[in-house]
């Protein structure tokens, strides 16, 4: 931000600053609001509200404090005179705003003009006298001298300075209520401390050779062809997206109206044609989709080879489960699909199943994956393009509906009742720990009228 | 007449090497041993053997870094922005807020959704965790937590269970429960232990693993059920304050940004660091994978976000303003990856156009800081938590 100020404050560039009068007195080296939002908006080529909300944060952070109504840091974009507030008093000089220096700006205030502070100014001053009080005759005797040695200055000298301290005060004593613009969050260990420099020992500078030498040996695509990626995933995806296409028949947030989420519910009878063209993208959105799971299943099953997905289902399972059942998941896996003359067996070549039966004898919930890429591949390089062919699949496609675009209601302030949907959560009760493990593909459909 | 010194000298055995030779006293840590001089020469050889052997470790480990930038330039042939030129601009752009979301009593400063596309859970300064329906604003459940700060909240992919923490360095999961005789509070179960605050936590594909990334500068994998740590990741040199899981099909990977200015990509199940990227001026606060799962964006609080191409191994493009001069708290991208939606410190939202770089349209609205942005999972909407208390939904 202070390069921001800096810059406005440059004699040729920055913002052209007069004498502006504030009631009878001339204060020197002020600007206008308008200045100010002005010289924003042509510098940084942004819109006028854009100006208007970062010069008010800039007046919040007390970089620019108003000389008209110095008690709210507020910046108006009209002929109110601003001035830029003295580096002394920068919030990022980050000096403690002591309680001392506070009471003796309280103390100032009673003194010049008995009754001038504010509700919450008063509650501090009365807090800080009875906290202070040991050092309370020092407090008023300052405020006395700095009174007095105010009083030999111009008038304009006098304003300038009150309000400056004002601004400071307001920054670093915010009324109740306003936010402060100074607090910062939990404090975070910042790379600039000596914990860091500790760890850069040995090992560090090790584990840092390590990581650049097998960077070095990875392969690497060229930027050309990575960016082509993502214009291409863009313009694919694009008509999906309902914040850049918007969604038939209308985007529940702003009608109100929830026949999109009925529509694309995990199990409808017919799925719209938006959602059956995503399954032919790739293979991932296939398997991502319940509804569209389930018609892969169906056309594996005519190949007989549906195990393969029943497989993968189950190592997925293995994978995300808890850990105490990973044994006995892993032997119910090897029973069903592995075991020789299993039921349901997958059809693995022998040097994955060495593997994974040399795995097996300790129990862990990668033990199945080298099977499992292999299963998954052979159905993403296979079954998948022989089921985007199928007639199933095409089948799919022309009875999709296109669900037509909600009329727009001819009295538009009249709202829409919102109904609340059943919370996945209720069908906890149902005791479906299984279906828990398996993630999205247990949400239930909301019932909807539209 | 030579000048011939004499010392006076103990003759015995070498604490060291034990031979019977002249010894000279040493001291090492504090303790005053006798050394043969052969021994106390290479006492001294070997402490400049160390530094020698740090400084070129240090040294080699700059050049190779140099090298590998080298390395990782020589493939990058063209800017984002040049490939973007033949893409259509985007018009103009309206989203408005659509819901209000008022009900904490402090900053919110986290949310996440949930598969069913309306739930939202949200975690705020004074410890509450709240779960709304957020397309009737009601809310559902409340927690209050023991602890401040509750700077992580996520929703289980079944949306039967919630997890949260903070400075109370723990992340608890609390299963959803309507019955009303229930105190949600007694079904806690704490999961994860750091020795700092906790940051950012996320489920996994099941509810029971949950990851978290943690102020004590590591990563984490637990098992919900048994709170048994699974994997620890460690490699960043400061606070880790976001994580995000790739979106892949293999789903290995998570990477993961902290204030030492450094993203990661990770290896769940070696606990490995895959890739690091290091281009930022200062802590990262927020990393979202691209929906592809090639890529990932970062919002940093040098004001900057920027993109990072998994498989060119680079930063490829920089989203940065010169009026944004406050650090992005949060970011995400819309479903098909052409906008990037990114909360501010200056209380406003920039939507940027991910492949042209250029900002698309800048959202007023909140009073505060915004430190929470997320799309919601079938990209209709998205919602931004803020320091001003409330959340808002947009669209």
């Amino acid at each position: 931000m202070e390069r921001m100020i800096v810059s406005m404050q440059d004699p040729d560039m920055g913002i052209k600053m007069r004498n502006q009068r504030l009631l009878i007195t001339v204060i020197p080296h002020a600007m206008t609001g308008n200045d100010i939002v002005e010289w924003l908006i042509q510098k940084y080529g942004i819109s006028e509200e854009e100006s208007l909300h970062l010069g008010n944060l800039i007046v919040k952070h007390g970089y620019i404090y108003p000389l008209k109504d110095p008690r709210s840091l507020v910046l108006r974009a009209d002929e109110s005179p601003y001035r830029f507030q003295t580096p002394y008093f920068w919030t990022s000089t980050k000096w403690p705003a002591t309680e001392l220096d506070y009471a003796i700006y309280l103390a100032k205030k009673n003194i010049r003009k008995q009754g001038d502070l504010v509700e919450h100014e008063k509650d501090n001053y009365n807090l800080l006298h009875k906290r202070i009080n040991h050092t309370w005759d020092f407090v008023v005797m300052q405020a006395r001298e700095q009174l007095r040695a105010a009083k030999q200055r111009r008038k304009g000298d006098r304003i300038v300075i009150d309000c400056q301290e004002q601004a400071y005060w307001l920054v670093n004593r915010p009324p109740p209520g306003a936010p402060n613009v100074l607090e910062q969050g939990p404090e975070r260990r910042s790379c600039h401390t000596t914990q860091v420099q500790l760890t850069q020992n040995m090992d560090y500078y090790k584990r840092e050779i390590e990581y650049c030498s097998k960077a070095m040996a990875r392969t690497r695509v060229k930027s050309s062809i990575c960016l082509e990626g993502y214009i291409k995933f863009s313009e694919q995806y694009m008509p999906h997206d309902p914040i850049m296409s918007g969604c038939l028949p209308s985007n529940p947030w702003i009608t109100d109206d929830t026949t999109y989420w009925a529509m694309n519910a995990p199990t409808v009878p017919t799925p719209t044609k938006l959602r059956v063209e995503r399954w032919g993208f790739n293979f991932r959105e296939l398997l991502s989709d319940p509804l569209g799971r389930a018609q892969f299943l169906d056309s594996l099953k005519k190949e007989f080879s549906a195990e393969n997905l029943s497989f993968w289902e189950a190592c997925e399972e293995l994978r995300y489960g808890e850990q105490s059942r990973i044994p006995e998941i892993m032997d119910s896996i090897y029973q069903q699909f592995l075991a020789p003359g299993a039921t349901r067996w997958v059809n693995i070549d022998s040097k994955t199943m060495g593997q994974t039966l040399e795995g097996m004898k300790t129990p862990h919930r990668y033990v199945m994956d080298d099977a499992q890429m292999h299963i998954y591949m052979l159905m993403k390089k296979d079954s998948y393009p022989r089921f985007l062919k199928s007639e199933l699949y095409k089948n799919l496609l022309a009875e999709a509906v296109i669900p037509p675009e909600t009329k727009k209601r001819v009295f538009p302030f009249m709202r829409k009742q919102r109904h609340s949907s059943p919370s996945p959560a209720l069908f906890l009760a149902a005791g479906d720990a299984e279906e828990r493990s398996r993630g999205p593909t247990a949400a239930p459909v909301p019932e909807e009228e539209s | 007449m030579c000048d011939q010194t004499f010392l006076a000298e103990v003759f015995g055995p070498c604490d060291k090497c034990s031979k019977d030779k002249p010894l000279r006293p040493v001291y090492v840590e504090s303790e005053q041993l006798s050394y043969c001089s052969l021994c106390v020469e290479m006492m001294a050889t070997e402490g400049l053997r160390e530094n020698e052997t740090l400084a070129s470790l240090k040294n080699e480990a700059e050049s190779l870094k140099g090298k590998l930038e080298e390395e990782r330039a020589k493939l990058h042939d063209v800017e984002l922005h040049q490939v973007a030129e033949r893409v259509e601009a985007l018009g103009q752009f309206v989203m408005k807020t659509r819901r209000t979301l008022k009900g904490h009593g402090n900053k919110v400063l986290c949310m996440d959704w949930c598969k069913d596309k309306r739930r939202i859970v949200s975690s705020s300064q004074d410890g509450k965790v709240i779960v709304w329906d957020s397309f009737t604003t009601n809310k559902e459940h409340a927690v209050t937590m023991p602890c401040t700060w509750v700077m992580a909240c996520a929703y289980a992919p079944s949306g039967c269970a919630i997890a949260c923490g903070g400075l109370d360095n723990k992340c608890s999961v609390y299963p959803l429960t309507f019955d009303k005789n229930e105190n949600m509070a007694a079904k806690k179960k704490s999961v994860a232990m750091h020795t700092n605050y906790l940051s950012a936590c996320s489920f996994t594909n099941s509810d029971m693993q949950i990851l978290t990334a943690s102020g004590d500068g590591t990563c984490a994998l637990w098992d919900v059920e048994s709170g048994q740590l699974l994997q620890s990741f460690h490699g960043h040199g400061a606070d880790v304050l976001c994580l995000d899981l790739a979106p892949s099909e293999t789903g290995n990977t998570f990477v993961s940004g902290g204030c030492d200015k450094k993203a990661m990509v990770w290896d769940m199940r070696s606990g490995q660091c895959i890739q690091s990227f290091e281009t930022h001026d200062s802590d990262i606060n927020s990393v979202r994978y691209y929906p592809s799962g090639d890529a990932f964006a970062s919002g940093s609080d040098d004001a900057t976000c920027r993109l990072y191409d998994l498989r060119a191994d680079r930063e490829v493009a920089i989203y940065s303003k010169e009026s944004i001069i406050f650090g992005a708290s949060s970011v995400d991208f819309s479903l098909s990856g052409r906008l990037l939606f990114a909360g501010y410190n200056d209380y406003t939202i920039n939507v940027w156009d991910v492949l042209k770089g250029s900002r698309v349209s800048i959202l007023f609205g909140h009073e505060n800081r915004v430190s929470t942005l997320r799309v919601s999972p079938d990209g209709t909407a998205f919602c931004s938590g803020s320091w001003d208390h409330t959340l808002r939904i947009w669209a």
